[in-house]
């Protein structure tokens, strides 16, 4: 087990500036932990933390300088992978009358993920499928995704929606990493126990001259991935996939219809949410007509339009039709479910709505 | 471009002119506008003013009197396409404020010769009096929406104009939820979309300038807003603003007005 100081991200951060990437990681604004560029160990969310409830959450002065403190915030890495918008194809009409394209949008920079969540490692997988698994590639999210350097850090503290656990996603990393971090803090000690996923992970880390680890920082260690996942908020029942296969017709649809916005902020903050809406956007002149790829909602009318009109015309329809696809049919459709247990759909809900406890209101007849 | 550009028309009824101003507000894009319709009518910006029929109307305000209930019937007569902009039109605007009140009192009040004063009970939006083809929403409107609407009316298209909630474009901007995190009452999860979330991204909670989104769920928001600790009176007031009498806002702000009421 080899350790690095919490100082040592300074270094990291730089070594991948300077290795040509765009480091982006977790820095507060806002009043929340947010991702965004990071350029040193100065922008990270040193002695923060973060509570969360149903549609509450509230960042906190920690008594440490835990630079890892937090849970996760509202964004995740999927505003870097598939961006809320983005010009796929730029088409332009020729003066004899033909059309040439154009690529809508310019190579993608490399970069580099500081902060990635165990339940964030599981996203990102998920998205791999949708865009890259399937019989059509998804060219600009490959190209996006191929370059990434992730360094991920392991939860010590999970937080008051997390359900990664019943997932089977976290608290700890298992593959998927270049590099993973776990924060060890206990008295006056404070270290990052470093694992290196692969080989490009192995070469950054021997750059930042690890040292082994003492018997205390391993006994802490140890005991941060034990109690880690007895301390979830939240429990996803086991058999959610079969539950929600049986209760299409279920009373609680229109119950928890009654409460839901239809807001969509659920969708979005979700990291495997991946619906997108194509609009052709031309010029006045009729020249130029662009492919523009924005984040949609299955909770949004618009969603389920076909020829004739929209057919999810409830709230109900498009709330039963997000559950089940995330929790059941996404397993006929990609060998996964599309829940990672990461809670942020709980957290931003406006009103609280809590997936776990709507999984175990359906499991559990029909009253709420 | 073809021969013969459409025509278009702007209109004023009871407004502040801020959404006819956005069609000025168009600066880089003016002159592809102009290239593309012919601005026939419209005092605000030209004095020559051009005979109907026009091709498209872009209506602004709303319906607060005799007089106007009868212009805008001649205004559709004379319009192949009528499109309403903004909330005075869409919904009837702030002055709207009067549906909820007795206006016979209020001209009594104001005026020394009230019987000289004609004036409905009501601030209607445009729909009510004459069929519209296209309501863009807002107060004031969005330019680029306004683009939109041109240029899908100058291509014969459907506008593309998203009837989501303002969160939708608050989360693609990436901005903290101003409710979640900071306990600050917004009405973006019943809003139409349109400003871009401008007030969110200033940590503002939503105003509602849009109006309701499609499938608004305005009761189950309030009851969240009470639990954020308001108010049954500040309930009222932040559903009576620009977009007071629409269905939605209005219907919700009468049903905290009648608990008020009971409550003494």
């Amino acid at each position: 087990m080899r350790v690095i100081a919490p100082q040592a991200m300074d270094t990291l951060i730089r070594l991948l500036s300077e290795d040509g990437y765009e480091v982006v990681g977790p820095t507060r604004r806002e009043g929340a932990i947010v991702y965004d560029r990071v350029h040193g160990l100065d922008d990270l969310p040193a002695g923060w933390g973060d509570d969360h409830a149903p549609g509450r959450y509230r960042l906190w002065q920690r008594d440490d300088q835990a630079l890892f403190g937090y849970v996760v915030g509202p964004h995740s890495w999927k505003k870097y992978l598939f961006p809320p918008r983005e010009t796929l194809v730029r088409v332009h009409r020729r003066d004899d009358g033909g059309f040439e394209t154009e690529n809508g949008e310019p190579s993608p920079p490399r970069r580099a993920f500081i902060g990635v969540r165990p339940c964030e490692l599981a996203a990102i997988d998920v998205q791999d499928r949708v865009f890259l698994g399937q019989a059509v590639r998804d060219r600009a999210y490959g190209a996006r995704r191929e370059g990434v350097f992730l360094v991920a850090v392991n939860c010590a503290e999970p937080g008051g929606t997390c359900f990664c656990a019943s997932m089977d996603t976290g608290p700890r990393a298992k593959s998927g990493f270049d590099m993973a971090l776990t924060e060890v803090i206990e008295g006056g000690m404070h270290v990052l126990v470093a694992e290196a996923g692969t080989e490009a992970g192995e070469a950054l880390l021997q750059r930042l001259e690890p040292r082994e680890a003492d018997d205390a920082e391993r006994r802490a260690a140890e005991r941060v991935w034990r109690e880690a996942p007895q301390r979830m908020g939240r429990a996803m029942p086991t058999n959610a996939r079969d539950v929600i296969a049986r209760s299409l017709e279920h009373p609680r649809w229109e119950e928890t219809a009654r409460r839901c916005l239809s807001c969509a902020n659920c969708t979005l903050v979700c990291p495997t949410c991946f619906c997108a809406q194509m609009e052709e956007v031309p010029d006045l002149e009729g020249r130029v007509s662009e492919r523009v790829r924005t984040w949609d909602s299955c909770f949004n009318g618009e969603h389920s339009y076909m020829v004739g009109g929209t057919h999810r015309t409830t709230v109900a329809a498009r709330y039963r039709q997000w559950l089940s696809h995330k929790l059941s049919t996404w397993h006929d459709q990609f060998g996964t479910s599309g829940c990672v247990g990461c809670g942020r759909c709980i957290t931003w809900c406006p009103v609280g709505i809590d997936i776990t406890e709507e999984v175990a209101g359906l499991a559990g007849g029909g009253d709420s | 471009m073809s021969a013969r550009r459409p025509t278009l028309a702007v209109w004023k009824f009871a407004s502040c002119d801020g959404c006819q101003l956005t069609l000025l507000g168009c600066e880089d894009e003016l002159l592809a506008v102009a290239d593309a319709i012919q601005i026939a009518y419209f005092p605000e910006a030209s004095s020559a003013m051009a005979e109907g029929p026009w091709d498209l109307s872009l209506v602004e305000g709303s319906i607060t009197t005799p007089h106007d209930a009868e212009r805008i019937r001649e205004i559709r007569r004379a319009s192949r396409h009528l499109v309403t902009i903004g909330a005075c039109a869409t919904a009837g605007g702030i002055q709207a404020l009067r549906n909820f009140a007795d206006v016979e009192a209020f001209t009594r009040q104001v005026y020394a010769r009230p019987d000289w004063i004609k004036t409905l009970a009501t601030s209607d939006p445009i729909a009510a009096h004459v069929p519209v083809d296209f309501e863009l929403r807002g107060c004031p409107i969005d330019k680029a929406q306004l683009l939109e609407v041109i240029n899908a009316f100058v291509y014969g298209r459907r506008p593309q104009v998203p009837q989501s909630s303002v969160c939708e474009e608050c989360k693609r901007a990436g901005h903290v939820c101003v409710m979640v995190a900071h306990g600050t009452p917004c009405l973006g999860p019943v809003t139409h979309a349109g400003c871009g979330a401008l007030c969110p991204g200033c940590h503002r909670g939503c105003y509602g300038c849009f109006g309701p989104k499609e499938t608004p769920n305005a009761p189950a928001l309030s009851a969240w807003l009470e639990h954020l600790g308001m108010k049954r009176e500040e309930i009222v007031r932040v559903y009576r603003t620009f977009n007071a009498n629409s269905d939605t806002f209005r219907e919700e702000s009468l049903r905290h007005e009648r608990d008020t009421d009971h409550q003494g």
